[in-house]
């Protein structure tokens, strides 16, 4: 059972906006008392996804939420934009893989700093990510 | 006629506690080192009192209503309480259905001249006591998982000690199984403590670790790796030969790690690393 | 448009990176710190980062590619400060940095390209002997 306590969404359509949205989830996690580790993974994966929302679908919404569940508290934070969409989840997901100029580190490492993480796609339509990190997890 | 239970208990309230402390003192297992006999009564006393004012015959047949929460509250902390002063589940349970016997009895002796009416009412007080059994094991299970997790944060913080060996080196032993929490804690106090004490070489002990796998050499992989990151250089000593055998066996691939076999020849390393030299005084 | 001031000590250039990095202050900094070891001949980088508290995949690449570039142009970069929970979201993201040199704090990267010089120096008077 999940109980979302508190919420916030911000919006990326620039770079500066990155800087914004990096801001406000730390002062969400500092809110919840997360550690600083944490906090430092938790933020890294979601500026890795809000740089690929950013240059593959032209921007997106972010959604911040405060959840109750196993028995502590957590950040939930949803990525939704309406860009390309990805067509092979799978391959996307692999370490090197990357279809920009970058180190193709971006989704499988993403994954690998947060407790859960989840994703949608349908090409011509967009992408939804969504990150869970728990306090202590 | 109809019969109100709820008003005949609440009558004989006297009667039913005498009972019920009756029962439990009788009890051989009664544990009067973790509470005396007077905390006994006031808690029971609680208890049933409790039990009484919300109880009313709307109410007897739906365990669920919500009118019995002042009851639920009452019985989870009594339950937890107990959890936490170390009663075994069976002294719970039996406080708990011991009171049984006395509403059961009591209802016995207002009730002689009804058998059916008897056994419905008692079949409803029964069915009550059971689902006020089963709150008591749930928050009694929620106590001790809560006393469970509060060790295992000890054992967390405990266990990893930073210990400074020289001037410029520290030294952590690992003891126990090394798994992607218990890494990051390593990690978290080792880091610090080489900014704390801006030493250039940290030793990891791992005498104290029971086996390695795997997963295990990529936990001591990364720790290496983010000390490095930090400017530092990460020595990893205790490796016993078995541990050896079976790096070799899973194909490990422990060639970026500096390993040595003591922390003894791994403290001589990390000197010389630093140009430094033990000597024996001559005396002259 | 924001820039991250670079400071020339002795043969060494220095940034200390006090600010939320976003991509496009980083690319300048890679630029300007390129254009900057070229112009100078510097023998060495020092990238303070202790105030920094989020390094994703794109600003560990930027590292990469200063370092990497300034070794090119003969020079070496050492990248100071890192801070714990830094170093440990690298590690799990993936990104070891290899090939970029690293020490705990200024006084020691200092120390590093320090030493690194007098060995290409000495280097250079062994050359210098066996000519003659």
């Amino acid at each position: 059972m999940m109980i979302v306590l508190s919420s916030d969404t911000v919006r990326i359509v620039k770079e500066l906006d990155m800087v914004v949205f990096r801001n406000r989830l730390k002062e969400f996690a500092v809110k919840i008392g997360m550690g600083l580790v944490n906090q430092t993974k938790l933020i890294t994966a979601a500026s890795e996804l809000s740089r690929n929302m950013l240059r593959y679908a032209g921007g997106g919404v972010v959604l911040i939420e405060i959840i109750n569940g196993q028995r502590q508290n957590g950040l939930r934070v949803t990525f939704t934009d309406t860009g390309p969409g990805i067509p092979d989840i799978k391959e996307a997901m692999k370490d090197g893989f990357s279809t920009g100029k970058s180190l193709g580190l971006g989704l499988p490492g993403a994954k690998r700093l947060v407790s859960d993480f989840e994703i949608k796609s349908t090409v011509g339509k967009g992408t939804t990510i969504t990150i869970t990190k728990w306090k202590n997890g | 006629m109809k019969l109100d239970t709820a008003k005949i208990l609440q009558k004989r309230k006297k009667q039913i506690l005498e009972l019920w402390m009756k029962n439990q003192l009788v009890d051989f297992s009664l544990r009067e080192d973790l509470m005396s006999n007077d905390e006994l009564t006031v808690q029971s006393e609680e208890l049933v009192n409790v039990l009484l004012q919300t109880l009313d015959n709307g109410n007897l047949e739906d365990v669920q209503s919500a009118s019995f929460e002042p009851l639920y509250e009452v019985l989870e902390s009594i339950s937890l309480s107990r959890a936490k002063q170390g009663y075994s589940p069976r002294e719970t349970g039996t406080f708990v259905f011991s009171l049984k016997d006395a509403l059961l009895t009591t209802l016995q002796q207002e009730i002689k001249n009804d058998p059916l009416q008897l056994l419905e009412e008692s079949m409803k007080v029964s069915k009550l006591i059971d689902s006020l059994g089963i709150v008591t094991f749930e928050t009694f299970i929620k106590g001790r998982e809560e006393v469970i997790l509060r060790q295992t944060d000890e054992i967390a913080e405990i266990s990893t000690p930073v210990i400074r060996v020289w001037d410029g080196i520290v030294a952590m032993p690992i003891i126990g199984t090394l798994d992607s929490s218990r890494t990051q804690v390593v990690m978290e106090n080792l880091l610090q403590e080489i900014v704390l004490t801006s030493s250039s070489i940290a030793i990891l002990d791992i005498s104290g670790v029971p086996a390695v796998d795997s997963l295990v050499a990529q936990h001591l992989i990364k720790t290496v790796s983010a000390t490095r990151l930090m400017g530092a250089e990460c020595i990893i000593s205790g490796i016993r030969p078995e541990i050896a055998q079976t790096v070799v066996h899973l194909g490990i691939d422990l060639s970026g790690i500096v390993t040595k076999a003591t922390l003894a020849s791994a403290l001589k390393y990390a000197f010389s690393l630093m140009q430094l030299e033990v000597r024996k005084s001559i005396v002259k | 448009m924001d820039k991250i001031p670079i400071l020339k000590i002795g043969h060494f250039l220095m940034v200390a990176i006090q600010v939320d990095l976003y991509d496009r202050l980083a690319l300048n900094l890679e630029a300007d710190l390129v254009q900057a070891v070229s112009k100078t001949s510097a023998k060495g980088v020092l990238i303070d980062i202790s105030a920094v508290s989020i390094v994703d995949s794109f600003m560990g690449r930027i590292l990469g590619n200063i370092a990497g570039m300034s070794k090119v142009l003969d020079a070496d970069t050492v990248i100071v400060g890192m801070q714990p929970a830094v170093a440990i979201t690298l590690v799990e993201l993936g990104l070891p940095l290899k090939g970029v040199q690293t020490a705990l704090n200024v006084e020691k990267g200092m120390e590093l390209l320090q030493k690194k010089i007098k060995i290409v120096d000495e280097e250079a008077f062994d050359d210098d002997s066996t000519l003659q």
